[in-house]
């Protein structure tokens, strides 16, 4: 099946299955490995992507569904400014670890900086429910964000 | 010049934090070919018959014939085979590997395997693995490994003793669930093997390769990628999906991608060791603690992997952080028909702590005493000595820490005033714990012999050359601001790659929280030598590790230094408890660490935070179980670990009291953070609920059946 769509602002066209998950088309079709497989089964975020600008675990999105669509990777996050101000908030707080969820966590962060610019502390620790983290402990993440809401003040 | 504890940005973060890095899993190759396990469905059993399904081209099955060399794990005893030899010990040992190009297509074959097996009495538990004894292949007997040792005279004052308290606990095992699973890509280069994978130690998958393949060191090359997560998951265990992505890699000719799912990586891979623990002790009229005895047993798994080394800790670690003069304690570790237990950050460490914390605690409580107070009067203090008799070489500072944690959380105030509060039960508990740094005994001089290399280049920058692997604990940021630091040059003039074993001399594994401790202090002694030749165009320093002479160890009466060093920390932790659910919900945690001085303080803030909370998953929420060796819980949706909602933010304050032989003085951290954690909680729910807790996690299952268990 041919399936086009937007991805990091550009058209692309596949030719694949139409059950493949969107994960492997962009890892395996596409060659961007910054969404990761965790758990394969939307528990964990390390593939979380924005589909039309909401938050979604590409390990469970068929390619057929993303026909037409607006989909946004690390891979094109991270050359726009607001990526610039979630990193300066992720490295101030020393929210990077073993790195392999980061990515995960930079487009949840993005995902909820869009709806709410200026999250509370409760609304960034539900909005990251989603994303599992082993290394951290989660609050320094939930600062880094907070951090990246406050001097990226005026980018969402 | 900076102060060594000021943080600074981590030199992998660009690189993680914009989706660059490249994982084993993200490397790819035109060529590449796929590769995957095929498992065992039974417990134990012989295998009659492997029937494989017609292949179509490109696709080919491996199995044990296809080792040239040894089939057997490199690790402390021979008894795990890479690929089984017509045996399985446990569900999900590797039997096959199938590769090809086509990830559905090798699905395809390993759904047509089909094994014929002729079962075997398999077995479950600690106590049939004693009873029944003659059906393993486990360490050197076959079915166990036991250890003793004693300290003063217990006998004599078991005899004087005027009061006798007992007690036994249970913990349960602990899945890593690192965010990465298991991942290899090897290839062929030149006759030569090349190795890319996902591991805490190099060292020792070049070990397996050169066993299972029969191969020169010279020929193979074993690179660290950047490793999500291992916390002692990918210490031994990385070496199977290594050697058989390899065998993959050597049999094709092709690359090989060997990546485990979520799935086969909760089965088959190693998990902390579930432990039976009993102690009795012996107090005499002014109700002083005059004599222990201790009993360990810890459920091995279906082979020994690192259980003797874990069983080792355990037992050392049996009187936590008290002066137990008159001392029996008796270890083992059995064999059963389940998922081999092994390294787990603490390494033994928790099961132990939890155990003798609920003790002093039951004591004091029994005595109608504070248990703060009761735990004060045993605390080890200057001058005195170890489990097995070893000094100490640093200030005890457990006084200064109980003072500090007390004062912070309230704890003696608010504990006075716990228990039902209108419907909800309130509690607060604490724990005060040790942990010794670096390998056990004289490990660090007898089996590792560390060696690490400092080159200075003639541009003027210098680059770090140790076996040491960024896992996310910041090893690359640490050791190049001890290195910059020792040397008065900016950190960004100190080069720091993954190690890459063909560069890279054996600094030992990443492990036993030994890597600041022990190759941190190596380097920098590299530094103040290099510094004093720095006007040469080039200099190359390489140093090995030596047993301090005010160090001593006997691994036959296991008498002396059990580890080189100690690290201290004390929790508080207050909770609710729903009466509703049952759940226990976390209101306030307060810690004190003596870690010696900081390296860096976000990195050591992460180590904590995340030690912390993955130590509430232990203590709380982690629950695997096997039913008849199948593993419950077989993903992360069953395996639940904490998310973002579970736990407050910590509090957290550091005593500084800096080490005479750390680097800069600093003591290792990587484990401390979570061996206190689940006594904090149990003992913070027994005073909610006024009622003995004596296994973890505290599920709500257990905690209605606590509450509905009579008085």
């Amino acid at each position: 099946m041919e399936i086009k769509f937007t991805l990091n602002g550009e058209q692309v066209t596949i030719i694949d299955e139409p059950t493949r998950r969107l994960l492997d088309v962009l890892r395996d079709n596409l060659g961007l490995t910054g969404a990761k497989e965790g758990c394969g089964e939307g528990e964990c975020g390390s593939c979380a992507v924005l589909m039309d600008g909401r938050l979604v675990n590409s390990c469970m999105v068929p390619a057929f569904t993303v026909e037409d669509r607006d989909i946004l990777t690390i891979e094109g996050f991270r050359d726009q400014e607001r990526f610039k101000a979630i990193s300066r908030g992720f490295e101030k707080a020393g929210s990077v670890q073993c790195g392999f969820c980061t990515p995960g966590f930079v487009m949840a962060a993005e995902a909820l900086l869009r709806q709410n610019p200026h999250p509370t502390e409760e609304e960034i620790i539900a909005a990251i429910e989603g994303n599992l983290c082993r290394c951290t402990g989660y609050s320094m993440i939930v600062e880094g964000i907070m951090i990246a809401s406050r001097e990226g003040d005026g980018l969402w | 010049m900076l102060n060594i504890s000021d943080s600074v940005k981590r030199n992998d973060f660009d690189d993680k934090i914009e989706g660059r890095a490249l994982y084993a899993g993200d490397l790819r190759d035109r060529d590449m070919l796929y590769a995957r396990i095929y498992r065992s469905q039974r417990q134990r059993a012989r295998i009659r018959e492997i029937r494989l399904p017609r292949l179509p081209e490109g696709y080919e099955v491996l199995d044990y014939h296809n080792i040239p060399g040894i089939n057997r794990v490199p690790i402390v005893y021979d008894d795990q085979p890479f690929l089984a030899e017509g045996e399985v010990n446990y569900i999900g040992e590797p039997i096959l590997l199938v590769l090809g190009r086509d990830r559905d297509v090798i699905n395809g074959i390993m759904s047509e395997i089909t094994i014929e097996y002729e079962d075997l009495e398999a077995i479950n538990t600690i106590e049939e693995s004693i009873l029944k004894p003659y059906v393993y292949c486990f360490a050197d007997d076959n079915s166990k490994i036991e250890y003793s040792f004693t300290r003063g005279d217990p006998d004599l004052h078991i005899d004087r003793a005027e009061k006798v308290f007992q007690d036994r606990f249970h913990t349960g095992y602990q899945e890593h669930a690192y965010l990465e699973p298991h991942s290899f890509t090897c290839e062929v280069v030149d006759d030569n093997i090349v190795v890319h994978g996902s591991m805490q130690c190099p060292y020792y998958v070049v070990e397996g390769i050169k066993r299972a393949f029969g191969w020169d060191e010279s020929r193979i090359r074993v690179i660290q990628q950047p490793t999500g997560g291992g916390f002692g998951g990918k210490e031994d265990y990385p070496s199977i999906p290594a050697i058989l992505c390899a065998l993959g890699a050597i049999m094709t000719g092709k690359p090989v991608q060997l990546v485990y799912d979520r799935e086969e990586d909760i089965i088959s891979t190693t998990k902390r060791h579930p432990s039976d623990i009993r102690i009795k002790s012996y107090l005499d009229a002014n109700n002083s603690i005059i004599a222990m005895d201790i009993d360990v047993r810890l459920d091995g798994g279906a082979y020994a992997g690192l259980s003797s080394v874990v069983l080792q800790r355990t037992i050392f670690s049996a009187t936590g952080v008290y002066n137990i003069e008159n001392l029996k304690v008796r270890g083992g570790a059995y064999a059963t028909n389940k998922v081999v237990s092994s390294a787990f950050r603490g390494f033994g460490g928790p099961q132990a702590l939890f155990a003798i914390e609920m003790h002093m605690e039951n004591i004091a409580l029994a005595l109608d005493m504070d248990p703060l107070e009761f735990k004060r009067e045993h605390f080890l203090r200057d001058g005195d000595l170890s489990s097995t008799q070893g000094e100490f070489r640093n200030r005890i500072k457990l006084d200064e820490i109980a003072e500090m944690v007390d004062k912070d959380s309230g704890y003696s105030l608010k504990r006075g005033s716990t228990g039902k509060e209108g419907e909800t039960l309130r509690g607060i508990g604490l724990s005060i714990f040790d942990h010794g740094c670096g390998f056990t005994g004289a490990g660090e001089a007898d089996l590792l012999k560390s060696k690490v290399r400092l080159m200075k280049y003639a541009d003027g920058t210098v680059e770090i050359f140790v076996s040491s692997a960024e896992i996310g604990q910041g090893v690359q940021t640490t050791l190049g601001k001890i290195v910059s630091q020792e040397l008065g040059i900016p950190l960004e003039r100190v080069v720091h790659n993954y190690p890459d074993t063909r560069y890279c001399p054996d600094s030992g594994p990443t492990v036993a929280s030994r890597t600041v401790l022990i190759v941190g202090r190596l380097l920098q002694e590299c530094a103040m030598e290099m510094k004093k030749r720095w006007d040469e165009e080039e200099v190359e320093i390489i140093k090995v590790y030596r047993y301090p002479h005010d160090l001593a160890w006997d691994n036959e009466t296991f008498m002396g230094n059990a580890y080189p060093e100690y690290s201290w920390g004390a929790n508080v932790v207050e909770i609710h408890i729903d009466p509703a659910t049952y759940k226990v919900e976390v209101d306030g945690i307060w810690t004190v660490y003596d870690i010696g001085t900081p390296i860096d303080m976000k990195i050591v803030q992460g180590q904590i935070e995340g030690g912390l909370v993955q130590g509430f998953g232990y203590g709380l929420m982690e629950e695997f179980d096997c039913i008849n060796g199948s593993p419950r819980q077989k993903s992360l949706t069953t395996y639940v670990i904490p998310s973002s909602r579970d736990f407050p933010k910590p509090s957290i304050r550091l005593f500084e009291n800096p080490r005479r032989k750390g680097p800069f003085g600093a003591s290792g951290l990587g484990e401390l953070p979570i061996v206190g954690v689940a006594p904090a909680i149990a003992s913070a729910v027994q005073n909610a609920l006024g009622k003995k807790v004596c296994r973890i996690p505290v599920t709500p299952e257990y905690i209605r059946e606590l509450m509905e268990d009579g008085n």
